[in-house]
């Protein structure tokens, strides 16, 4: 079946130089012979007689002369019934059936099929004989875990196939012909249940794209009231190391309201998926009372796992979140991190030599991380139904300093920030998104009159606490001196939220909107106090309150009782709106 | 069968280029000059053109000296024979002890299965609160000592090899003083750890090369004991001369400079090495800490901040303290829900008053006249530097968490410091016992029976096994804003 290869003439890190005869493709994989083993790899440029190849694996024993079998195809993943629970590599290698066959290691060469070809679905049609089918359309259903799994027609099929044959509903394995179509030429094509397409092609089979504006509730205060992300909306989070971007995208990946969550660790540690490889099966979502796992699938390519293999992982995990959106589902990806996927990229530039641009990071960095992000969307799909990709991607800037090019290029296209501050994680004000610095296109759940009242309030608040770290405490006006004291109560009871928490790690839209509505009471009154001290203490008391409240059940009686406590406490000092009944 | 070569084409920094065939990436090669023999490593190969870099350096090479192709990768001699033994980067014996040659292992090994690995639950005690309390540390954990020249980072690194609970100490230095070398090898001998150790010595004055290769064979020594259940802890300094070092490489090999002139992958390259970091399903683990020092005390130099990027944490070793703002255990949170129910908010709360502290001493500094939260800022933040924070202080955890409160207590009413309710009842100190009476169980949940009683601002001495709070009224001079 090979026929076209090549033979190496140059090694460097992990990029091989092969000589060829036969046609090659821009990106089309390849495999280096090493021994039993088969490297897999990459074409990233042709020049002459010579290609240059990414090889998705460790280099070392490789030599001169050795021979490289191109394979005419695309850097590809398996898609069907079965992705879902998974945890594969950046090449969708299954990485948990990895270790069974091969225990502690990943040996280098070992590749395997992503979904499981032996077991058997219940599938049932949803064509007969005759009809006229286009890619993306349903054949028929699986029931996969909690969703109704449609099996479609591969997307890059053509369009106006007739429907030879349809199999009768029954259990099926993935390569089983399910059914039999001609195309316009005459030629049969069979179709079964997965089918293969390359991840860095954006599956485009859908009738349009529509604007993003439904939040999607992540169950963190400051980001759905302050910084909403719409689905089909795109957000980065940008922070130093230690303030706090991987536990933000841990909480988001368990309790946001989504129905598919993909993780993509991509080039971080290897101890925070483990994490969630291990707590989300024991986790039970909320919304559906099953395992967080059946509803997951972690795309995890560490730090230490080959290079190449981490700039394909984000594609491979934006792929599948297609996939899924395809079923009219709506689908969160969450990639930690994307700096270390622009690195990779920037690795491979280096040994290409290519001139370098800023920091060393391709030319093409730009582009490449707007086509990324852009693969997100809300989409209005063939049969009517509406699907969405939401994109979460991390940052982690080179010194913290939002300047750099993964930042830059990021903010150019996406339609929230989340900045973390250093300052805020030193002070342990966690999530430690800046209230001040970031920003959303999308709308919030509470109404903008109101959060213009909390965002005058933060701004204020920080102008005073800067003028007291110059002018002193007494050289402000009593009056500033409460905005002040407002601002850190705002900031301690709602901006800050504890995640390790089992209440208040995820607090409903619904709760957002009643607590809020109680706080901007609270802001709105005037108060008048004696001195500075009797301030301070009045808010003192009144933060321990809200705190408790925070951590208190939804409407159970501590919550109420709680509630009561405050507008108590509220009434003594001035009036504060009736209790909602 | 190995082939050799008798020109050598080029030669440029620790690299030398040979024409060549059929060698593959990543072989040894033995160079032998006049000077001796040395290990040599196959880095890039392009239409013939072979690059080694020479361990031994290329001073006094000549053009017709001999290279000979082994056809194997670096590998060392693995056995329990290696403990107590000191060796330098090439894997040669430093102490005169005998040249191990037995179960040869190769020091690149591949990645551990993230699938195999499991969420880290053991902790490993140290007696250091601003550890055990705050950053603590975890059974598998890669934690990085940022510093700078001139703090005590090294006599921090053997304090807690020698009070950490561990079956076997690799320690690898790169770049290390000589002087400091010794003063290791004092310490962990003093200790009665050195049958327990083994060394990995590159000093200042040895040969660049073999600083690349300390990494790698003290974690690929280390993770075979691990893999024979033992519980290894791995010392590294400093990492930042391996950094170096691996610039100085890339620059020679001409490849493009990505940040100050270290190579585009300094990322993954250090990654790959604290990855190791590992607990093994049914065998043992890998702890690995390291020392990075940062260059003019800069955090975000670009090795500091892409090991920041890429371990589990951080301890800032700053003014001869660990400084509880910069210091960062990720790991915490997966063991300090089983140490005592008050650990997590006792830890918060105090770091946020701390903070707070900081912010008052700036007031001060200023000349601002200061309120009476401030004043009571100043009391606590005292008793916090002096109680907890002084690297001289050795308490086990319990007792730590213990004095916490107390320096609350001593410090602030019950109301001011922002922690729940519920473990407020539980552990205030309580203020009816008078100072000499005796507390019975430190650790045990305290009667909320006199929750009533309001507890004076400050007190004179709170009498407690483990941790005594003495407080002197303050009297601090404030200076008003308008003097």
């Amino acid at each position: 079946m090979v026929e076209n290869t090549g033979l190496i003439t140059g090694i460097n890190g992990n990029m091989i130089t092969v000589q060829f005869n036969g046609a090659v493709h821009q990106n089309e994989v390849g495999f280096a012979v090493l021994g039993e083993d088969r490297l897999k790899a990459e074409v990233i440029r042709v020049n002459g007689n010579d290609v240059q190849m990414q090889v998705f694996e460790e280099t070392r024993g490789l030599a001169e002369d050795d021979i490289v079998e191109f394979s005419n195809r695309l850097l590809s993943v398996e898609l069907g019934p079965g992705l879902l629970g998974q945890i594969y590599d950046g090449l969708q290698n299954p990485l948990p059936v990895l270790a069974e066959s091969q225990g502690f290691f990943l040996k280098k060469g070992a590749y395997l099929k992503a979904l499981d070809h032996e077991r058997k679905w219940p599938f049932t049609p949803a064509i007969s004989t005759g009809d006229r089918v286009n890619p993306g359309d349903c054949l028929g259903h699986v029931q996969e875990g909690i969703f109704d799994h449609k099996i479609m027609v591969p997307f890059d099929f053509d369009h106006g196939l007739r429907v030879e044959t349809i199999v009768p509903a029954g259990s099926y394995t993935l390569t089983d012909r399910l059914a039999v179509a001609i195309n316009a030429k005459g030629d049969a094509v069979n179709l079964t249940m997965s089918f293969e397409w390359p991840v860095k092609i954006p599956i485009t089979c859908y009738k349009e794209r529509l604007l993003p504006q439904e939040p999607m509730i992540t169950g963190t205060r400051v980001i759905d009231t302050f910084f909403p992300v719409a689905r089909g909306g795109t957000y980065c989070i940008p922070g130093p190391f230690g303030a706090g971007k991987t536990v933000v995208q841990q909480i988001t990946s368990r309790y946001a309201q989504v129905d598919v969550v993909i993780v993509a660790a991509c080039g971080e540690r290897a101890g925070e998926v483990v994490e969630t490889m291990r707590e989300f099966p024991k986790l039970k979502d909320p919304k559906t009372g099953k395992s967080l796992m059946e509803r997951t699938v972690i795309i995890c390519n560490t730090s230490s796992m080959p290079v190449a293999a981490r700039e394909a992982s984000v594609y491979t995990a934006v792929t599948i979140a297609e996939y899924y959106r395809q079923m009219g589902l709506d689908v969160l990806l969450l990639a930690d991190s994307t700096s270390r996927w622009a690195q990779a990229m920037r690795e491979m530039s280096g040994l290409l030599e290519e001139i370098p641009g800023e920091e060393a990071f391709p030319a093409y960095l730009e582009s490449r991380i707007a086509r990324f992000y852009e693969r997100a969307g809300l989409v209005l799909l063939n049969d009517g139904e509406t699907g969405s990709v939401t994109i979460g991607g991390t940052v982690s800037p080179a010194g913290g300093n939002f300047e750099e090019p993964v930042t830059q290029s990021s903010l150019k296209v996406v339609g929230a920030f989340h900045g973390l501050s250093r300052e805020r994680s030193d002070a342990r004000r966690f999530p430690s998104i800046h209230p001040l610095e970031s920003w959303s296109k999308y709308k919030s759940i509470i109404d903008s009159e109101h959060l213009g009242i909390t965002r005058d309030i933060l701004l204020r608040g920080d102008e005073i606490r800067q003028m007291m770290t110059v002018v002193g405490e007494e050289g402000v006006t009593p009056m500033d001196f409460v905005i002040y004291l407002k601002s850190e109560l705002l900031d301690s009871v709602y901006l800050q939220q504890n995640s390790f928490d089992p209440v208040d790690a995820f607090c409903s839209a619904e709760r957002q909107s009643y607590v809020f509505t109680v706080l901007v009471d609270i802001l709105k009154n005037p108060f008048d106090f004696s001195d500075r001290d009797a301030a301070r203490e009045f808010f003192n008391s009144l933060r321990q309150k809200l705190i408790d409240w925070n951590y208190s059940e939804w409407k159970s009686v501590a919550f109420d009782s709680l509630e009561n406590n405050i507008r108590a406490m509220m009434n003594l000092q001035g009036k504060v709106s009736e209790r909602p009944k | 069968m190995n082939k050799i070569y008798r020109r050598i084409h080029q030669v440029s920094g620790n690299v030398i280029s040979v024409f060549a065939k059929g060698v593959t990436y990543g072989e040894l090669a033995v160079v032998s000059s006049r000077r001796g023999k040395s290990l040599a490593e196959v880095i890039r190969i392009e239409n013939g053109l072979v690059h080694l870099q020479v361990f031994a350096g290329t001073i006094d090479i000549s053009t017709h000296d001999k290279v000979k192709f082994t056809g194997k990768e670096m590998r060392i001699a693995f056995s329990d024979n290696l403990l107590g033994r000191i060796f330098n980067g090439s894997g040669a014996p430093l102490d005169h002890g005998p040249v191990l040659h037995d179960d040869l292992i190769e020091i690149k090994t591949p990645t551990v299965n993230p699938a195999k690995r499991f969420v880290p639950n053991k902790m490993i005690r140290t007696g250091i609160p601003m550890i055990d309390l705050f950053n603590t540390l975890v059974v598998s954990q890669k934690l990085p000592i940022f510093s700078v020249a001139g703090e005590p980072y090294n006599q921090l690194l053997a304090r807690i090899a020698m009070q950490a609970d561990a079956d076997v100490i690799i320690l690898g230095t790169m770049g290390l003083k000589h002087d400091d070398y010794l003063f290791f090898k004092h310490e962990i001998e003093n200790g009665g750890a050195m049958t327990r150790s083994v060394f990995f010595v590159h000093t200042a004055a040895d040969p660049m090369v073999e600083c690349l290769m300390v990494p790698d064979i003290s974690l690929a020594v280390a993770e075979r004991f691990a893999l024979a259940g033992k519980t290894v802890l791995v010392l590294l300094t400093d990492m930042t001369n391996f950094a170096d070092a691996m610039k100085e490489t890339a620059i020679t090999m001409e490849r493009v400079p990505s940040n100050r002139g270290y190579p585009g992958d300094l990322y993954s390259q250090l990654a790959s090495r604290y990855e190791k970091a590992v607990d093994f399903e049914g065998a043992g683990s890998v702890t690995i800490l390291a020392v990075t020092t940062m260059p003019g005390d800069d955090v975000t130099h670009p090795v500091p901040d892409n090991t920041g990027y890429i371990t589990e944490g951080q301890l800032y070793l700053h003014g001869g303290r660990i400084d509880p703002f910069g210091s960062l255990s990720r790991l915490k949170q997966l063991v300090n829900k089983n140490t005592r129910q008050d650990h997590r908010e006792v830890m918060d709360g105090l770091i946020r008053l701390f903070a707070g502290y900081r912010q008052t001493l700036e007031k001060q500094a200023m000349g601002f006249k200061l309120s009476s939260w401030d004043q009571k800022l100043l009391t606590f933040g005292d008793l916090f530097e002096k109680k907890l924070m002084a690297l001289s202080v050795n308490l086990p955890l319990e007792q730590a968490l213990d004095c916490g409160w107390e320096i609350l207590a001593a410090s602030f009413d019950r109301t001011e410091v922002g922690l729940r309710s519920d473990l407020i009842e539980a552990f205030w100190p309580n203020t009816g016992v008078s100072a000499g009476e005796e507390i019975s169980n430190a650790s045990s949940i305290r009667s909320a029976s006199n929750s009533d009683n309001k507890s004076p601002l400050l007190r004179t001495s709170w009498n407690k096994p483990g941790c005594d709070v003495e407080v002197d009224a303050p009297e601090r001079t404030t200076v008003a804003a308008d003097e």
